[in-house]
């Protein structure tokens, strides 16, 4: 850090009016959905009394396959076959978000791969970080820097569960079992 | 929520002063919203009770995702030539730079924004707000940063518009900003006003920056300069993101411009 850092303009709530502008035909579609390797990542936001969360908006970026980071163009007109590694999903009535993507591999060999998300909701006065670790490989996690410095109770809220379609990944903004968000440094 | 259970105006201003008294008795300076801000009702259950938790980025939280032009149109960036009218309202343009906690210039960024149109009217089903919609104007760009960080945009300037946080409620007139740093810890969501709004002090939302300094830096500044002869105002807005943890490539740090 130098003493010549600027000072970082502050965020403001997304607000309830997003939708027409944010969303965009594909956007959640990483991969096309039913591609033999394509899985569902998806789940509810939740507020503080457990009710669903229908005005939040979920961005998704993450490593290929391979644990490559994309550094290819293309998630705003996607042309089915290019990985960019980036998507957004805006929450239904039910509060329901999914992506149709790819497993991430991990950064480097040993590691635990994760999804990172963004999460904007109206009400929600700044965005809010976020990691869904892929579920298996409990080394590799017990491993992890991050989950290691979380406390243990809390530590499942950022792991990925199975289920039939993909992995479910509920996201609680407030109250028992809030999810863990993130803060960076030099933010 | 029924209408008698809002809270009044001066309810709102005497809780937004409490806050505002309380943190000049603080020592840190606040450059960000406040995750917990009561005035702004929508926000008691959706903000998180623990602290953030620290953590250094890894692997893909040290690198943004890439766009390019062949998928932002030019004209996107134009909100009035989006339909085959003139939308109505004061035609603006509003420039400014997306620059690093370094300040180095975001290049070839995606920028993104959406806006309600003169009369304070947003073309989405939720806004119920009883003023006329312009067939003219959807209020959503987009374009691309150039190799200085710059993004324009020429629209309308909006109007302000009543919500339902208590009774009376009015947003100052913003447009809604989207932005992507160089790395995935920048991504920003925030909101540009314009200066001298008589709602700052009533709004909560923009209230949820407690630090006077730090709220101006929401704010356009009006620049005669950007103004054109018989056609449009101008405002600048720069925007600085956090700061980043990644050594940067040739091409982001702009060697070979």
């Amino acid at each position: 850090m130098s003493a010549h850092d600027l000072i970082a303009t502050p965020g403001q709530t997304v607000g309830p009016f997003f939708h027409y502008a944010l969303p965009y035909d594909g956007d959640s579609e990483l991969v096309p959905p039913g591609r033999a390797d394509a899985v569902r990542l998806h789940g509810q936001v939740l507020d503080g009394d457990g009710a669903p969360v229908p005005d939040a908006l979920i961005e998704l970026w993450q490593a290929d396959a391979e644990g490559r980071v994309c550094r290819e163009p293309g998630s705003l007109r996607r042309d089915g076959f290019t990985f960019t590694g980036w998507g957004r999903a805006a929450t239904d009535d039910a509060g329901h978000y999914s992506f149709s993507t790819v497993r991430p591999g991990p950064a480097v060999a040993g590691a635990a791969p994760f999804f990172a998300l963004t999460v904007f909701a109206r009400g929600l006065p700044n965005r809010l970080f976020t990691r869904a670790y892929l579920p298996g490989d409990d080394a590799a996690r017990s491993a992890d820097a991050l989950l290691s410095a979380v406390e243990e109770g809390r530590r499942s809220t950022l792991v990925a569960v199975p289920d039939a379609q993909g992995l479910r990944f509920d996201i609680r903004l407030q109250g028992d079992d809030e999810t863990v968000f993130l803060a960076h440094p030099r933010h | 929520m029924r209408e008698q259970e809002l809270a009044t105006q001066a309810d709102i201003d005497g809780e937004i002063a409490g806050i505002a008294t309380a943190y000049e008795r603080d020592v840190a300076e606040e450059t960000q919203p406040r995750l917990d801000y009561p005035p702004y009702r929508s926000s008691l259950l959706r903000h998180p009770t623990h602290d953030l938790q620290r953590a250094d980025p890894e692997g893909v939280e040290l690198w943004a995702p890439v766009f390019g032009h062949h998928e932002v149109g030019a004209s996107e960036a134009d909100l009035t030539v989006q339909h085959a009218g003139e939308p109505i309202g004061e035609r603006m343009v509003v420039t400014g730079r997306v620059l690093d906690g370094d300040g180095r210039p975001v290049r070839r960024q995606l920028v993104e924004i959406w806006q309600a149109n003169a009369g304070g009217r947003y073309i989405h089903q939720r806004d119920q707000h009883p003023a006329a919609i312009d067939p003219n104007f959807s209020g959503v760009g987009r374009c691309l940063t150039d190799d200085d960080g710059s993004y324009w945009f020429t629209t309308i300037k909006p109007g302000p518009y009543p919500w339902k946080n208590h009774r009376n409620a009015w947003r100052p007139a913003h447009i809604h900003f989207s932005l992507f740093g160089t790395e995935f810890t920048q991504r920003i969501v925030t909101q540009m006003y314009f200066p001298g709004d008589p709602l700052f002090a009533r709004d909560p939302i923009y209230q949820s920056v407690v630090d006077p300094r730090a709220r101006g830096r929401l704010v356009a500044s009006y620049d005669h300069d950007l103004s054109q002869h018989e056609w449009c105002t101008g405002y600048r807005w720069d925007i600085v993101l956090t700061g980043s943890h990644r050594t940067l490539t040739d091409g982001e740090r702009g060697e070979h411009a």
